[in-house]
């Protein structure tokens, strides 16, 4: 990514920086150093520090394996529920008017001043025993506390304002100028969203995506309280790490760490690849 | 990453006078508020009423019971400290990455962002790991007499990582929308570049730092995963809110959860409409460049 010192990208005058430009220049790097660098190489130390072909074992284990999965399920489950209501909720609240509108936009951002743990506790307080919607979900079948749908639900939660806050502006920008000039043609309104909006937005789409993703597959809080933890089955590859810190199985725990971070990796330097495009 | 409340003009909806159209829009409509409904306000409102069963009698002595109060003192304690130190870090490192070049600038920009990806348990292993007593720095750390990890210092050290990118994000764009021509005219006439940072740029740039450190605060005040490992979680010394929530509920104590759960929202909410009203007030965007 570039960043030009001036306006126009010439250099300014402070851009040939002098003793205490480089000192400020230190400071921030040594902060970085500290605070991202360090733990991330040690982590690397951890994971390896007996050896590769350990490292190997312990991230393909049978609990790792099936903790990862789920980890990757919910991920892509909530990412696609977040995803299809997400650029609704944008749609409705760039394009539509009506009353309450403002106070819709401010729920948006609600799950992010909501600490994970207490997510949790709302699907216990809602699903657990005596909850609200109980009954719904048991004339339905449906088991929802300490099992999959809850922890989907939990997820989809805390990652729920990603998608619908970097569709809008995007949306906003675009304007309506050739979807009515679809319509006139007598197009209907998905083929004009499908042909017409969709394309015009789709970095922010991706952009929100892979933001909702790496938020998904990096939750703990939420999950731990909902998920009741039974390896195998309910238990994500955080919730692995964090079964395996208090067994005092370090290796397992460093090396699913490590793996985690690898992919998070990933998923942020794909992260970088829709922003420049979405925010160019 | 975008915490902004988008500032789009209402576009006024076209009736169109198709049939087909209104019964879609409607459609949208109802899908969008009821998805909110059912998972945002619906849990909200639970949250509420079960905190609230007991009565202001019980619910006050829900959070002032001992280790409650404790663990409401500390988190806001080390809440404070994290948004103090990434106040005047951030604004350093927004400051350097946009004035100056030099060798690793790419680099340090694009891991600003890496806490947002890193899951904070993860975060939280890699502190232990590094600063813990079975480390070779953290064993020279304690016998300096420094207990960094499963005391109060790792969980500040946990903070600062996860609430790293935030000031950063919202003082950078606007550092870059900056006028120069100020500055310039401070040099002009003598001043030095401390003066002309202080009486120029801080005010300039002020209410993004502002904004930055509410954002910091609230996360701050929130966070779990990375705490949960770092803390040791001890009553009354190293157990935070979050992590207390997430005990009594462990010990079946639902109502006690769900009244420091109450607590907690409300400190937060009031800061996302502080924010809310500051980003109307002096249109400030939480995104990146």
């Amino acid at each position: 990514m570039e960043i030009h010192a001036g306006r126009d990208g010439s250099p300014g005058k402070e851009r040939r920086p002098g003793l205490v430009e480089w000192a400020l220049i230190g400071i921030a790097l040594l902060y970085a150093a500290v605070l991202l660098a360090g733990p991330l190489v040690t982590i690397a130390w951890g994971a390896l520090s007996e050896g590769f072909g350990v490292f190997l074992e312990q991230v393909t284990a049978d609990h790792a394996v099936s903790a990862l999965k789920l980890t990757l399920l919910l991920g892509v489950g909530a990412t696609a529920l977040n995803t299809v209501l997400g650029v609704c909720i944008a749609w409705v609240l760039v394009r539509d008017d009506f009353i309450g509108k403002r106070f819709v936009n401010g729920l948006v951002d609600l799950p992010f001043a909501v600490s994970p743990v207490i997510a949790g506790l709302m699907i216990i307080l809602l699903f657990g025993r005596g909850g609200w919607l109980t009954p719904l979900a048991d004339a339905l079948g449906l088991k929802i506390v300490f099992a999959w749908p809850g922890m989907l639900l939990a997820t989809a939660f805390i990652s729920l304002p990603f998608v619908v806050r970097e569709v809008m502006p995007v949306l906003a920008e675009v304007g309506i100028d050739q979807e009515e000039a679809a319509f006139t043609m007598g197009a209907t309104g998905w083929q004009a969203f499908r042909h017409i909006t969709l394309p015009s937005i789709k970095w922010g789409v991706l952009y929100g995506v892979s933001l909702t993703f790496a938020r998904t597959i990096g939750e703990i809080g939420a999950v731990l309280v909902v998920s009741g933890g039974v390896s195998g089955l309910t238990e994500t590859s955080t919730l692995y790490i964090f079964r395996t810190l208090d067994d005092r199985n370090y290796t397992a725990a460093y090396s699913t760490a490590a793996l985690l971070a690898c992919i998070c990796f990933v998923v942020l330097v794909v992260m970088e690849f829709f922003r420049k495009r979405s925010h160019a | 990453m975008s915490l902004q409340t988008a500032q789009v003009s209402p576009a006024k909806a076209p009736s169109r006078g198709r049939v087909s159209l209104a019964w879609g829009r409607w459609g949208l409509r109802a899908a969008a508020v009821g998805y909110l409904a059912l998972m945002i306000v619906l849990p909200l409102s639970a949250i509420l009423v079960n905190g609230a069963s007991g009565g202001p009698a019980a619910f006050w002595q829900d959070i002032t019971n001992p280790v409650a109060y404790a663990a409401l003192k500390l988190t806001v304690f080390t809440a404070v400290i994290t948004t103090a130190v990434n106040v005047f870090m951030g604004t350093l490192t927004a400051y350097v990455l946009v004035r100056y070049d030099f060798p690793g600038r790419g680099l340090l920009n694009a891991v600003v962002d890496m806490p947002f990806a890193i899951p904070t348990l993860v975060t939280g292993v890699m502190l232990v790991l590094l600063y813990g007593p079975q480390s070779t720095l953290g064993a020279w750390l304690e016998g300096g007499g420094v207990r960094v990890i499963f005391n109060t210092p790792g969980i500040v050290l946990a903070l600062l990582v996860v609430t790293y990118p935030f000031v950063i994000r919202t003082v950078q764009p606007v550092l870059m929308e900056l006028d120069r021509s100020q500055e310039e005219a401070a040099y002009t006439i003598g001043a030095s570049k401390w003066t002309t940072f202080r009486t120029i740029i801080l005010p300039a740039i002020s209410p993004a730092v502002v904004t930055g450190s509410l954002l910091c605060f609230a996360r701050a005040l929130g966070e779990f995963g990375s705490i949960v490992v770092v803390a040791g979680n001890i009553p009354r010394r190293t157990l935070t809110a979050p992590v207390y929530v997430y005990g009594q509920l462990e010990s079946y104590n639902q109502r006690g959860a769900s009244s420091m759960s109450v607590l907690l929202l409300a400190l937060s909410f009031t800061i996302i409409l502080v924010v809310d009203w500051m980003q109307k007030r002096w249109n400030i965007a939480y995104a990146t460049p």
